[in-house]
Order: C-alpha cells, then structure tokens, then sequence
C-alpha cells in the first residue's frame, strides 16, 4: 500500500486522515486533499445535518468508502478527545434540532441521537482495529470495550424507537422488531465487510503480480543469465559470442512478443523456425520478414524445407554474415526470397556442388508444383526465389 | 548529395534519445565522423527540452523508453522544431510500437543491430528528407495494406499503396538497398526516394481502419 509514495503527486488520492481527526477523519483528509481548513468542511457538514440531514448521510458514505489513511504516528492525543467529540456532537446536535423543532417529538429524537452516536463509535473502532492490524499490535480490551459499548448504544437508540413507535399493531410488532434488528446488524457490520472485499482484492492483486515476478523471474533465469554466463566463458571467441547473443535475442523476443496462443503450425512459424536452426549451426544471421500466414500444409513444408536449404547454402558459400529472407503468402500461391551480400556467381559457370545444392532446392519445388529461380552475379550476392502455388 | 545549405564537411547535427547510456555511448562511437552529435537525453522531458535547445538536423529516437518514449517526444516537441526529423531506433519489432512511432511523425524506422556504416547512411538519408524503410518496416507496411479487398476503403489515394510502391517496399523487404531496387525496377534513385516517402506518408495519414487494428493484433517478433 505504498502507492501512496510511488504515485506522483499528479495522482493523489483521497484518504481519511489519522492524524488531527475529530470523528472518522473525513473532514480533515478532505481538507488537506483540497487544502483548505478542516474547520470549513466541518461547519460545512455540520450546516447540511441541519438543513434536512444530508451532512451525515455523506459523512458516512465518505467514511465508508474513502481508505484511510495507514501512515503510523498518526495516534497524538486521540482517544479520550474523541469521544469527548463524539458526546458533544450527538449533544450538540440533539439540542439543535430539538430547539429547532426540526422534529416535532423529541421521544423520537433522542433514541434516534443515541443510535447515531453509537453507530460513529463502532464505525470509528472498525478503523481504529484495522489500523493495528497494519501495525501488528494487538487491538486489546479497550478496543473491545468501545466495539461493545458502541453496540449497545446502537441497540439501545433502536429499541428506544421502537418503544416510541412500535406500539402500532401488536401483531405486527414481532416483524417490524426483526427487520429492524436485520438492518441495524447490516448497518452495524457495513464497515468491517466493505474493508474485508477490499483487502481481499488487494491481496488478491498483490498475489497475482508476485506470481508473474516470479514466472518473469524463472524465465529470466533460464535463458538471460545461462547465455550471459556462456558469453563470459567464450568471451574469445567473437563469432560464438554473436551468436549466443542473437538466438537469446531471438528467444527473448519470441517470447516477449509472441502472441498467447500462437504455438506455431503456421507457414510463418515454421519459416521462422528453420532460420532459427541455420542461425544455430551455421553462425550466421538470418533475417525473416514474413507478410501474411497461413495454416502449414505439405506443401508449405515443402517451401519451407527447400527456403533452409538456400539459406545454409547462402551460409556455407557466399561468405556473408547476414541472409535476409523475405516470404509472402499471396492469395493463391506462397512465394520466398533468400538473399545474401556474398561473393555471388556466375550462374553459367556452377561449381559442381552449387549445382547440387541448387538442383535440390529447385526439384524440391518442382516435385511440388512449383519453381525455383537462381539470381547470381560475381560480386553482388545471390537471390533464390521460390514460387509454388497454394494446396 | 547536392550540397544542401550550409551544412560543410561536419554532417548533419544528431541528437541521441535513449534510456541506456551504454547504447548512446556505442551508437556515438559508430557513427564516428560521420555525423555531428550535439547532444543526448535518456528521459523524454530531458530529450525534448534539448530538442527544442539545440534544433538538430536529426533526432535518433529510442522506441521505448521508461516514461513514454518516442511518441512522447515527438508529441512534446510538436510543431517546436519543424526542420528536425526524427528517426526510429529500436529493438522492439513489436508492430504496434513501430507503426505507433511512425504515425507520431517519425521518419523512418531502423532495428539497432544495424551496422554503423548503415546507420550513418540513414541519418544521411533522413537529413535531406528522405524516409528510411528497414526491411521490417516494409513488411509491416505490406501486410498492413495488403487485406486487399475484405474492407471497404474511405480514401483511394491514402488508403491504397500503388502498384509501383507495392514492388519498391517488396524489394525493400527483401534486402534491397535503394541503389538496389532502383536498379532492379529501371528508374531513378529520385524516384525510389519519392515512392518510399509517399508511403510514409500513406502510413502517417491513412485511417484506414486495418492499419491500427492489424498492429494491435499482430506483434509479430
């Protein structure tokens, strides 16, 4: 819950204060979060109990739903003063309205008064209890003591009212005394389930994101730091230590931005994959830009396979570090360009073995259904390209 | 390479964006002489305060970035520098970032296992107006534009790339240098030039609906 730090300042957000609080800390978090005076927003809220009760109603809602505030330090010289407060806010607000004639009948009144100041005091301890489990002291008898006798207060207003307005039918008294001992229970415990969903929320995020760290850091572990290590041992060997580092770069990739769900059996996939293994045992760098997929078939295998052998012909003969292979999949037919920057040929004049290569590579396609095309020139690279249509 | 303004020998003025020092200090070393590096920024406040400062020919623009990265520069320098031009440089093939930097306003598009020589040459490129296709970049752009036919297209001129620019990015994609494919296709440098700047602008302008959404889909590797 340090969010609170790590945000800035931008992203505020709105707590109950503990520190120079009178009740719940509405007022005084809301005054440091607009930055004016407490004082106002009490006068405030006090003004709006008086005109028709609104004041105490949103008391409450902000009570119940704005976090507080779990700085420790916050405790001062609380406790008695607060329930000093407490009394004289219930007083204070009982002989107003009476003197007001707000309510006509002041047998109604002070029941009302007395299970209001009873629900704050319980309300109050629900913060005060959640507070030292933060702090991990015990709530001790006091804590109990105040739970209880903010329950007894609330008990005694509701039978008070009801001793005032439950005479209507006999009958009827047994149901009313139910519903209303069913509300005052929902009302009474509000609090501590509204702040248990909470935790459990936050704990449920906090579990999940520690179990992505975790996975993350697995991962991490497995390939970065092995490879990492074997670029250390074979830090003499510069081909060796590219090479490492590009097929981690490749996996590390693959693995960052793969889509979920994307486990290969696609044209692209495959295509990708034999560049992987040429990479691997030829030691040379293999670009693949693939526009377009499809599902692997025979054929596309086909492509696939004869695409490899022009690329470790690419990285046994022409003497480039780099091959780029580009394939498109066309709406009728799939076609591969593997391209390298080496010493290139003369296509009239083929060495016997590039012969073989490149006749294996252009039967393959043929067997296939379709062809292969040889570009070569002494001095500037050589491109194969292979067309075949699809199944 | 007709000598533009005043630029002398020194090569055009860079500004380096990235969040690792030891990648600035080694793109510095690559690029040696060739260009005139006149500051670094390794946050997106610090870069576009140092854009604004400096007013460089060329700013290479790290994708990604802690707070936001190139698109966050690009929208905080905004109309501030309007002769500087912005390259994309970055490890991230990730389609989303690279069409997301672009359509910010980047010029071009370049993977940092580029060579030295060639990334000198699009800094070049970029300087004199130009815009610099990678080979991956092509390919996004073609398999972006080439759901031919299964989308209704609002505007025929941004919407559709031409058939001579479909060829030009093919070969791009292939490896073709653009000495290369203006070689391969008969016609000019110049006019090489022209077709990849007009998809650049294409990329930048077109609402074509595919374009955000294959991006989003698609993060290919």
């Amino acid at each position: 819950m340090s969010s609170a730090v790590a945000v800035p300042a931008a992203h505020r957000r709105l707590y109950r204060a503990t520190r120079g609080r009178a009740l719940g800390g509405v007022a005084a978090g809301l005054a440091e979060h607009l930055g004016i005076s407490p004082v106002v927003l009490r006068v405030a809220f006090a003004a709006l109990t008086l005109a028709g009760g609104a004041g105490v109603v949103m008391y409450a809602a902000f009570w119940v739903f704005v976090p507080q505030h779990d700085d420790a330090g916050g405790e001062g010289n609380e406790g008695r003063g607060q329930l000093l407060a407490l009394g004289a806010i219930a007083v204070g607000g009982l002989l107003l309205l009476s003197h007001l004639g707000v309510v006509a009948a002041s047998s109604t009144l002070l029941p009302v008064a007395l299970a209001l100041a009873g629900l704050a005091l319980v309300w109050r301890q629900a913060d005060e209890s959640q507070r030292s489990r933060w702090r991990a002291s015990a709530t001790g008898p006091r804590g109990l003591t105040r739970t209880v006798a903010g329950a007894a207060l609330l008990a005694a207003g509701l039978a008070g009212f009801l001793a005032t307005r439950g005479q209507l039918g006999e009958a009827r008294q047994g149901l009313v005394f139910t519903v209303v001992v069913v509300v005052g229970l929902a009302v009474l415990t509000a609090p501590f389930w509204l702040r248990l969903t909470g935790d459990l929320r936050d704990e449920r995020r906090e579990r999940i994101r520690s179990q992505e760290r975790a996975e993350v850091a697995a991962h991490v572990h497995d390939s970065v730091l092995q490879t990492l290590t074997l670029i250390q041992k074979a830090a003499d060997d510069p081909r060796e230590v590219s090479r490492l580092a590009r097929s981690q770069e490749r996996e590390l990739r693959s693995w960052l931005y793969r889509p979920p769900g994307d486990a290969g059996g696609q044209f692209a996939a495959a295509l990708e994959q034999a560049a992987v293994e040429v990479e691997e045992t030829h030691r040379v760098a293999v670009d693949v830009v693939v526009v377009g997929d499809r599902a692997a078939d025979s054929r596309g295998g086909a492509v696939v396979a004869a695409a490899r052998e022009a690329m470790v012909n690419a990285a046994k003969h022409s003497g480039a570090d780099r091959v780029q292979v580009y394939a498109e999949v066309e709406p009728t037919r799939l076609v591969v360009f593997v391209r390298d920057r080496g010493t290139g040929f003369d296509p009239a004049l083929v060495p016997a073995d590039r012969f073989g290569l490149a006749q294996s590579v252009i039967g393959r396609m043929e067997r296939n259904g379709g062809s292969a095309e040889v570009r070569s020139a002494p001095g500037e690279g050589t491109e194969v390209r292979l067309e075949a249509p699809h199944e | 390479m007709s000598d533009s303004t005043s630029s002398e020998t020194k090569g055009p003025r860079v500004v380096l964006v990235d969040d690792h020092r030891l990648f600035r200090s080694g793109v510095r070393a690559e690029l040696g002489d060739a260009v005139d590096v006149v500051g670094e920024a390794e946050t997106v406040q610090e870069a576009v305060a140092l854009i604004r400062r400096t007013l460089p020919d060329v700013v290479l623009l790290d994708v990604h970035m802690p707070d936001g990265g190139g698109q966050a520069v690009l929208a905080g320098v905004g109309g501030d520098a309007p002769s500087t031009r912005f390259l994309a440089l970055s490890v991230s093939d990730a389609a989303e970032d690279v069409i997301g930097v672009i359509r910010a306003g980047a010029r071009g598009y370049v993977t940092k296992s580029i060579s030295g020589a060639d990334l000198a040459d699009a800094v070049r490129r970029v300087a004199e107006g130009d815009a610099v296709f990678s080979p991956r970049l092509a390919g996004f752009v073609l398999d972006a534009f080439s759901t031919a036919g299964d989308a209704p297209v609002a505007d025929e001129e941004l919407d559709l790339l031409t058939a001579r620019e479909q060829e030009v990015m093919r070969l791009i994609a292939r490896g073709y240098a653009y000495k290369e494919v203006a070689k391969e296709l008969f016609i000019s440098g110049k006019t090489v030039e022209t077709h990849v700047s007009s998809v650049l602008r294409k990329l930048q302008l077109s609402n074509r609906r595919e374009l955000t959404r294959w991006a989003t889909a698609r993060r290919l590797i």
